[in-house]
């Protein structure tokens, strides 16, 4: 099956693109051939000036590209803190740290730190993930990503979860992490959300880019009928 | 007004543990339950040599109930621990009959022996869980089966009793004329896993795997040789375990060990660890150990049938895992 045929697409420095499309327009399939997850069958990625050979999620975290997953892919008993740092913690200095034992005081330090830049409000850094809020889980997904990612963070869905106040949280922490220099990709169902928070729209219609806006000169109207295939590719 | 009592620092951490953490009745329960032998039999229940016992008793299991701490808590599960503990015992105590003497090159020998054939069987054990994706009920199950039948065929059947004098002399004697040698070295062993297990990176993935799979292996945790090696440790400890027992009884016990295994599962679970992973200490363990080993001593003290003790263990299990799921849909949504 193809879920993707013929897709350009460009990320400006620190700028929030969103994707968006009706389901099984390829917007997932789409983010997961961007951060490594799965390898397109045909097709360039370049990034920085460089074309990148074959991806992992690993290889892409490498170059600064970070991903939410709609999941979000926290480990629920383990603190925020401990979330931030999984897979990448901070060791003692000297021995104790060849040993292999944590910092954790500076990696709680770093993440106290972080959520603070985000303006992320936590009320315990102590407490397992599975004790917070679904808008905190997701701070603290958009956290990590903010914590290792130099150039892309892609997010899934973030706020398909979300209520009406946590939403505008997480799109303001958007906001935050494209005014830190970071470029977002975001992709949503939520049309008013998206020309809210994004700079650009991109809409994909069966596994095709078929659109491309400025937020700012586009209306709910116009996006439905672009992904419901109602405006001709000419138009755009 | 600003400042908001964030509970962030040493103590307040401590306290939320302890407060939070699932230990915490268990081993209230351990405390009421020596606090009620003590008084029905003070003399009798509340001495030196008795307490000795029970230590003694409970010395081989918790070095059992290490291993399966972090077992469950990557949301595992290892039956075989008792069959392996077996099987590094035979394998230990006939290379030492082989090799003969009584010198601690002999001994040396048949604990790096027992040591590397609980490797062995955890190395397996681990590779089939990762790799084959065969669920661990299933493959230590299988494992169980093989390793007793192993050591079986080794022995035909009978107990090996080459135990060197000197080995025997550590695992009946006690230091300064007062604490085990056994106990000693399974304290030592709990205390390194435990600190191991709060402390290091090790053990921060093994709760990671077990919280949430695909979210370690998805922040760059290598899950499956994290889980072989949590299984090699767990069966590595089963042998010990083996060896320690020689040193006890003299003799392999080849017969002795059918249960050890939901022994060792039912003292984990007691202390707190989730059957469903990601939450679980060796406080709690070693705790979870010491119930049915008191437990036990007391009621023959105390003059009641020790048949007692099964049917207060198998409660005390389902009520500590009935609290756990309770504990755990009542902070999930």
């Amino acid at each position: 099956m193809e879920a993707l045929r013929g897709v350009d697409l460009v990320i400006g420095p620190a700028e929030i693109v969103a994707l968006v499309g009706d389901n099984g327009a390829g917007k997932s399939t789409l983010v997961k051939v961007l951060s490594g997850v799965l390898s397109p069958d045909r097709g360039e990625i370049w990034f920085s000036g460089q074309r990148l050979g074959h991806q992992s999620p690993l290889a892409a975290r490498g170059l600064g590209i970070e991903t939410v997953y709609q999941d979000l892919a926290l480990a629920e008993d383990l603190s925020p803190h401990a979330n931030l740092f999984l897979g990448r913690e901070m060791l003692r200095p000297g021995v104790l740290g060849r040993l292999g034992f944590l910092d954790n005081t500076e990696m709680r330090k770093r993440a106290k730190d972080t959520f603070e830049t985000l303006g992320v409000d936590m009320p315990t850094i102590n407490a397992a993930v599975a004790n917070l809020s679904g808008g905190q889980r997701q701070a603290v997904a958009v956290s990590r990503a903010m914590t290792w990612a130099s150039k892309v963070v892609f997010m899934d869905e973030p706020t398909a979860a979300l209520g009406v106040i946590q939403t505008r949280t997480v799109l303001d922490l958007i906001r935050r992490v494209r005014d830190a220099g970071i470029s977002v990709v975001l992709i949503s169902h939520n049309l008013p959300e998206v020309l809210q928070t994004a700079d650009r729209i991109e809409v994909l219609r069966l596994g095709r880019r078929v659109a491309s806006f400025a937020a700012a000169d586009v209306g709910i109207d116009e996006l439905t009928r672009a992904m419901t295939g109602a405006l001709t590719e000419a138009h755009a | 007004m600003k400042e908001q009592p964030v509970s962030d620092s040493a103590a307040d951490r401590l306290l939320l543990r302890f407060v939070t953490g699932s230990s915490t009745w268990i081993l209230l329960i351990l405390i009421g339950l020596v606090l009620a032998f003590s008084l029905l039999r003070f003399d009798q229940f509340a001495s030196v040599p008795n307490f000795r016992n029970i230590a003694v008793d409970a010395s081989v299991l918790l070095v059992l109930g290490v291993g399966a701490t972090y077992v469950i808590i990557t949301a595992g599960i290892d039956l075989s621990v008792g069959s392996v503990l077996v099987f590094a015992g035979v394998v230990s105590a006939k290379l030492m009959e082989a090799i003969g003497g009584d010198g601690w090159g002999t001994i040396a020998l048949g604990l790096a022996a027992s040591l590397a054939a609980g490797l062995a069987w955890g190395f397996l054990n681990g590779v089939l869980v990762a790799k084959a994706r065969i669920p661990p009920l299933i493959v230590t199950l299988g494992t169980l089966g093989m390793a007793l039948g192993f050591a079986l065929v080794i022995t035909d059947g009978v107990d090996a009793r080459g135990v060197p004098a000197k080995l025997a002399e550590v695992g009946t004697g006690n230091a300064f004329d007062e604490i085990p040698y056994l106990v000693i070295i399974a304290a030592l062993v709990a205390v390194a896993g435990g600190i191991v297990l709060a402390a290091t990176r090790f053990g921060r993935h093994t709760y990671a795997i077990g919280s949430n799979q695909e979210a370690a292996r998805r922040a760059g945790v290598n899950v499956d040789r994290h889980l072989i090696r949590v299984y090699s440790l767990a069966s590595t400890l089963a042998g010990f375990a083996g060896f320690l027992s020689l040193a006890r009884f003299s003799t392999t016990t080849i017969d002795g060990h059918g249960a050890d295994n939901l022994q060792a599962i039912a003292a984990v679970v007691i202390g707190g660890t989730s059957l469903f992973g990601g939450i679980g200490t060796i406080v709690g363990t070693a705790v979870g150990v010491f119930i049915p080993a008191v437990l036990q001593n007391g009621l023959v003290i105390v003059g009641l049938q020790p048949f007692w003790q099964p049917i207060a263990i198998g409660t005390v299990l389902i009520i500590a895992v009935y609290l756990d799921q309770w504990r755990r849909s009542k902070y999930r949504t």
